[in-house]
């Protein structure tokens, strides 16, 4: 067995394990931030996409499986499935527009789209407006495992993200994943070598926007409702500061990231109040002026190092 | 004649009204964004936040120090100016060697700073602003009522945007500024400061950012919150118009005011999302932006 399939059978023991440690809910709610930025990686650090409207396909997918399982009574896997579905098309909508820009501009196209889905969620009926959807049911597994108990809760969450982080894993390491490398590092020569550049990055922002979608949807499941806050530029902008202060462009940096950003949200939240966006902010500043290999990235850097050192 | 296609011409006026009292806001800020793109390559997000603390340090000059709106109306863009400065010496220089995206990033970070400070200091309720008693009232003109501080705000936009076109396309200053934008080390090698153009530029921007939230400040409530929700128009704005010209920027802010105002009048739900909607329709027709050239 290889050293790297080693590290990751032990992190997935180290996730088992954890809900007796820590409170479940926020690990489910890291998992759910984890998977929502690896997805986000997908298109920053392999594919050099900056996207800045992702919080939509997140609230999208959550609004849409919430309504689905409290509106329509669907069962709770296709509550989610339909979420998931919902975000993809959206993508497919929001990325065939953005990918006729590049660089800064498609930053500016992607949040003002995502800007546009904030405000019909605002003033749709079925979104409940500033209240959100709340109240909605965990349900159960295949009619069998009730998902009201936050341990079950924890195992399925828990088994969505290792799918969802397995899906990505192997798209980064396929030779798809090797042409969005190519496509990352040098456009014009990818376009050269004869790939179909638009319909990559499509693709890309479609697989990246659904993977959001289920990170959404499973945190609806979690908390039980669904706001405009998970809507929110805010929330954009969050993902983008989880994967880069993990590390963009490698495969645990965003894990690394987004647990370190939830954790010290919850451990502020009620000491320091409303200054938490300035040490969100701080945070990103420092990471983009002399940390912009992220936490991961660095690790790896000095391990190479090491490694190299007679 | 009282009404046109249905709809009341007062009715009509008032909302053409307020729509180019926000296109003159979304002209001069994607003014600013377009100048400092031209100089910087890249995307100042912190310009929301820039204008957010002009507006706010009118009010506070107010509260704090009496000062009123006249002198603020200069002294508050000089302050949000110098802190431009202070920004671009202290952190974008780092940057320019790298992918512009990380500008972006950088100020983004700034604006959340930025925005939480004034959240924590202030809340998020909108302090009132009152009209300076010179630009209180206004005239009937006959068809319409028009409230004397509506039409000094489009007035004064107009002026500031156009001095901005002249300076860049007219004087010997801007030329060195349009070398600079074109070919940096080749000016620079003729004798021009490049990095002072730059720092300059930089403070510029902020500094019309700041004096176009010192002519909102009567108008809305000053709240930490009103650059967010700005600035992300705006952008929608700088996409559809490009950044290629100034002209192009003034125009486009302007007209998407107005349309906006008329949208408000006839199908008020969509008031909010019409300016994204015309950015997906120009994306598909003219990606480059209807006054941008595709590089």
């Amino acid at each position: 067995m290889s050293r790297n399939a080693f590290a990751y059978l032990a992190l997935l023991a180290v996730g088992i394990a954890l809900p007796f440690f820590v409170y479940p809910v926020l690990v489910m709610k890291i998992l759910c931030f984890a998977l929502f930025a690896c997805a986000f990686n997908l298109l920053l650090g392999y594919t050099g996409l900056l996207s800045f409207g992702h919080a939509a396909f997140f609230g999208t997918a959550a609004y849409v499986a919430g309504y689905a399982i409290k509106g329509w009574g669907f069962p709770t896997e296709l509550g989610l499935l339909a979420g998931t579905a919902a975000s993809a098309l959206l993508g497919w909508a929001v990325g065939s527009l953005a990918i006729r820009r590049t660089g800064i501009y498609f930053a500016m196209v992607t949040l003002a789209l995502a800007q546009m889905v904030y405000f019909i969620f605002l003033q749709a009926p079925f979104t409940g407006g500033e209240d959100g959807l709340q109240g909605i049911p965990r349900g159960t597994i295949l009619g069998l495992i009730s998902l009201s108990d936050d341990l079950n809760l924890y195992y399925f969450v828990l088994a969505i993200f290792v799918f969802a982080f397995w899906l990505i894993y192997r798209t980064i390491h396929s030779p798809f994943g090797h042409v969005l490398t190519a496509i990352r590092e040098n456009e014009p020569r990818a376009i050269s070598l004869g790939y179909d550049v638009a319909k990559y990055k499509l693709l890309a922002f479609v697989l990246s926007a659904g993977l959001s979608g289920l990170a959404g949807a499973t945190k609806m499941l979690v908390f039980k409702f669904a706001t405009l806050t998970d809507a929110h530029w805010h929330g954009s902008g969050e993902v983008v500061l989880m994967t880069i202060l993990g590390g963009m462009g490698t495969v645990l940096g965003p894990v690394v990231g987004s647990s370190v950003i939830v954790t010290l949200q919850n451990e502020l939240a009620d000491k320091v109040g409303s200054l938490v966006t300035v040490i969100m902010g701080v945070i990103f500043v420092v990471c983009v002026l002399a940390f912009r290999r992220g936490i991961v990235g660095e690790v790896s850097a000095l391990y190479k190092r090491m490694i190299g050192a007679p | 004649m009282s009404e046109i296609f249905g709809i009341p011409v007062q009715a009509l006026m008032a909302q053409l009204m307020l729509g180019l009292v926000n296109g003159s806001f979304y002209a001069v800020l994607s003014l600013g964004l377009a100048v400092i793109f031209g100089m910087l390559n890249i995307i100042n997000f912190a310009h929301g936040a820039l204008y957010m603390m002009g507006a706010f340090l009118a009010w506070m000059g107010l509260e704090y120090l009496g000062i009123g709106y006249w002198p603020t109306l200069l002294l508050a863009p000089l302050a949000v100016g110098v802190f431009g400065i202070i920004v671009e010496r202290g952190m974008l220089r780092w940057l320019y060697k790298l992918d512009h995206l990380y500008g972006l990033l950088l100020t983004f970070g700034l604006a959340l700073v930025i925005e939480g400070f004034f959240t924590n200091a202030y809340g998020v309720s909108g302090q009132p602003y009152s009209i300076p008693a010179q630009l209180s009232g206004g005239f009937n003109l006959g068809f319409m009522f028009l409230p004397y501080y509506r039409g000094w705000v489009i007035v004064a936009s107009l002026v500031v945007c156009f001095a901005t076109w002249f300076g860049i396309e007219k004087t010997r200053l801007g030329a060195y500024l349009r070398a600079a934008t074109e070919n940096p080390q080749l000016t620079q090698a003729f004798g021009i400061n490049v990095p002072m153009m730059v720092m300059l530029t930089y403070g510029f921007g902020a500094a019309l950012a700041g004096f176009a939230g010192v002519l909102a400040a009567p108008v809305i409530q000053v709240s930490p919150l009103m650059g967010s929700h700005l600035i992300i128009t705006v952008f929608a704005v700088v996409v559809i118009g490009g950044m290629g010209s100034i002209l192009g920027s003034i125009l486009t802010g302007l007209g998407l005011g107005v349309i906006e105002g008329i949208t408000n009048l006839l199908y008020p739900a969509a008031s909010n999302t019409v300016v994204f909607v015309i950015m997906a329709i120009v994306l598909m027709v003219r990606p480059a932006g209807l006054f941008g050239k595709e590089k």
